[in-house]
């Protein structure tokens, strides 16, 4: 099977058979980081480009690990999204690396909707690394791979996705993925954090953690951006960590094999205690680890790769 | 200058005349109308066969950008006129926020005097209600009105200060120009790119309320009756406005209300594909709230329907859709999509002609509107089969930020004709 498409821009283009072509070829890719020498010639001549228009440490070492364990070439570009307003635009930026024949780019943007904006005018592969508060595809697969590695399947799973709702692109990849993959999902933060007609997208909502919680088999945790407090839309990080943080004291609500993920990077003690995040529920370093092998995957079947 | 149109259908609403007659024109003026009239004597009378088509009362767009001066690279008075004609329109009032912004006798004057230069369609400069629009102290509404401004509005942002709203009011209407208000709380709006619903949370993009509008129309509506001023509330497009205004008519306040065409044409359904062209301040609406401006249109709670043409150059808009500059072109559109409320049976052509031209020219106490004997002799020939596709080849105007590209539209300005001139003609051409 080959993916038959040029971009991924998001989970919600997916359908069910993509994700799992690109869940598969995720699998078969794990063990080339555990070999010593941890690269294969796959991509050997071809140059990917990680366009970042803001910070990211995880994702963009992420996509680099992947594309040199395939031999590809990597080449980042750190941008300032200043930039926009002054200098250059972003389509400028686009056609000017274009013009220099990568065959992928990826980008991140803190503008929603960036990424399709560059698919739809250079000829290269865009790879969508997390948009504003829209999607990061990448995140959802790897988390989806994560759950399916733990749990063997996703069909049928509650899964509960706490904390700044509104403020996510994880949060709304996930929600797609997991929906498409059979899951019920579950979100809860407090109510300023949960965006306009959610439920339109099948989800439940809770304000409450405990309630959010209650009987799940996953729970995805998301960071909380400190800054949000000055926006008025939660009183306190204090507060916020008294009603949303998972903690010794609220995790037994969930079942007794339930596995505890979280996007990172994590505020300890403020949506997550050390203790959880440390412990034995938590899957947050696999879900690092996997991150590469989806980006193998992804970077592998844009370029033409069968599965 | 002279001339003897026949065989047209004319819809006059100011006279309620709907009915083939022919039109006397002589010196720029409409002289008689009537069945079967015949030439006058008067020198260089040509007679203009119209069968198959309709003759309204020149157009009025009471809500446009012109961007000159400060923005030429978007707009001009030149080109904004050209599009005004094609678009049907004999007259267009401009909004004040221009660099430097419309407050002073200076800015006015210059205005007129470019659109006297082109000379294609009449330009009623609208002057902002408070200096450069920063909704602080009020401008020299006297003296505005004295240069040729002919209402005033901080269209692009609202008055925020209750105060300065009320002391506008009081002072514009003991002058006779009415306000035309930009309702938008922008405690609530501030930030936000669409309209805030399923849309925007699936798009992640950040939400502006609906009630962002509802809480500054209420407001002014309070004030309006408070002051027993007029007010007059520009693009109109949530249930709640429309709610709250025919209310309000139904309590005898002063107020009349315009919409524009996207708001009843498009949702914020149609931003799906990030499309910056359809970026607009306020922003597209859900299905309900399109329904409720047919509904006010259809039951006279909105009276008017304008353009809000606001032109934008690719650099504007060929950006991430957060960054992109709000607003659509709309002069050259306008009237086609308008009609689609016709053959939708939401408006009849009559009631359409009274919300393009009869009260918009109503609401501004400006000339136009009308086919009365004496009015000068500002007309718009329609051809109501006329199909046609927007294309970005013959928009007219600087800018061709519209939504609408590659839509295929019935009916059509065939003709323009301003003071017996005509100033635009797709049917002997």
């Amino acid at each position: 099977m080959i993916l038959e498409r040029k971009d991924i821009l998001g989970i919600k283009e997916l359908s069910k058979d993509e994700i799992l072509l690109i869940l598969d070829t995720a699998d078969s890719f794990i063990e080339i980081s555990t070999r010593e020498i941890k690269k294969v010639p796959t991509l050997r001549g071809k140059t990917i480009i990680n366009l970042f228009y803001e910070a990211s440490t995880r994702t963009r070492t992420s996509f680099e690990i992947a594309g040199k364990r395939l031999s590809a070439d990597t080449i980042n570009i750190s941008a300032s999204t200043s930039s926009v307003v002054k200098g250059e635009t972003l389509l400028d930026t686009a056609r000017n690396l274009e013009a220099m024949n990568p065959d992928v780019i990826v980008i991140r943007h803190s503008a929603a909707g960036a990424p399709h904006m560059l698919a739809g005018m250079v000829k290269q592969s865009i790879i969508n690394a997390g948009d504003g508060a829209h999607e990061h595809p990448t995140q959802a697969l790897l988390d989806m791979m994560t759950i399916r590695a733990k749990k063997g399947h996703i069909e049928n799973l509650n899964i509960a996705i706490v904390g700044d709702i509104a403020h996510s692109r994880v949060a709304r990849s996930n929600i797609y993925g997991l929906k498409k993959m059979g899951a019920q999902v579950t979100v809860a933060g407090p109510a300023t954090m949960i965006p306009r007609d959610i439920e339109q997208m099948g989800v439940a909502v809770h304000s409450s953690l405990d309630e959010a919680i209650k009987e799940v088999d996953v729970i995805m945790m998301l960071r909380i951006q400190l800054e949000r407090q000055h926006q008025t839309i939660f009183p306190s990080i204090r507060e916020y960590g008294q009603r949303f943080c998972l903690s010794k004291k609220n995790i037994s609500l969930a079942k007794k094999d339930v596995l505890v993920m979280h996007p990172g990077p994590i505020n300890r003690g403020v949506e997550i205690s050390s203790d959880i995040a440390d412990g034995p529920y938590s899957v947050i370093l696999n879900q690092v680890t996997n991150g590469v092998a989806v980006r193998m995957a992804l970077l592998y079947l844009l370029t033409g790769g069968k599965a | 200058m002279n001339w003897l149109i026949k065989g047209a259908r004319i819809i006059d609403p100011s006279q309620h005349i709907d009915d083939k007659m022919d039109i006397l024109i002589e010196d720029g003026k409409i002289v008689k109308l009537g069945h079967n009239l015949s030439p006058s004597k008067k020198r260089g009378m040509e007679i203009m066969e119209l069968a198959g088509l309709v003759v309204t009362p020149g157009l009025v767009d009471m809500h446009t950008h012109l961007r000159e001066p400060g923005f030429e690279y978007k707009e001009t008075i030149k080109t904004g006129s050209e599009a005004a004609c094609a678009g049907g329109f004999t007259g267009i009032a401009c909004m004040a926020n221009t660099n430097p912004v419309n407050d002073t006798r200076s800015v006015t004057e210059f205005i007129l005097r470019k659109a006297a230069e082109t000379n294609l369609v009449n330009v009623y400069p609208i002057a902002a209600i408070t200096m450069q629009s920063q909704g602080k102290s009020l401008a020299e509404f006297w003296d505005l009105k004295e240069a040729g401004a002919i209402a005033l509005s901080d269209d692009g942002k609202p008055v925020m200060d209750s105060a300065v709203m009320r002391r506008a009011l009081e002072y514009a209407d003991s002058l006779g120009l009415p306000i035309i208000s930009h309702c938008e709380d922008t405690c609530l709006s501030s930030g936000g790119a669409m309209n805030e619903g399923f849309p925007s949370t699936e798009l992640g993009l950040p939400g502006i309320p609906g009630i962002a509008e509802d809480i500054m129309v209420a407001r002014d509506l309070l004030l309006a009756e408070y002051t027993r001023s007029s007010i007059h509330i520009a693009h109109v497009s949530t249930a709640g406005s429309v709610r709250l205004i025919r209310d309000a008519k139904n309590r005898g306040i002063k107020v009349t209300a315009e919409t524009a065409p996207h708001y009843f044409t498009l949702t914020d359904d149609d931003l799906r594909t990030y499309n910056v062209n359809a970026k607009v301040y306020p922003p597209l609406r859900g299905k309900d709230d399109v329904e409720a401006i047919k509904e006010g249109l259809r039951d006279g709670t909105i009276d008017a329907i304008a353009s809000d043409h606001a032109p934008h150059a690719l650099t504007d808009k060929e950006v991430e859709f957060e960054y992109a500059a709000s607003g659509m072109i709309g002069l050259e559109t306008s009237l086609a999509l308008s009609l689609r409320l016709v053959s939708a049976d939401v408006l009849t052509l009559n009631q359409l002609i009274e919300k393009m031209s009869t009260h918009p020219a109503r609401i501004l106490r400006i000339p136009g509107g009308s086919l009365l004997p004496g009015a000068p002799a500002d007309l718009t020939i329609i051809d109501l089969q006329h199909s046609w596709t927007v294309d970005r080849e013959t928009i007219r105007s600087l800018s061709k930020n519209t939504p609408f590209l590659g839509w295929d539209l019935t009916g059509k300005a065939v003709l323009t004709m301003k003071d017996g001139v005509v100033t635009f003609d797709e049917l002997h051409n």
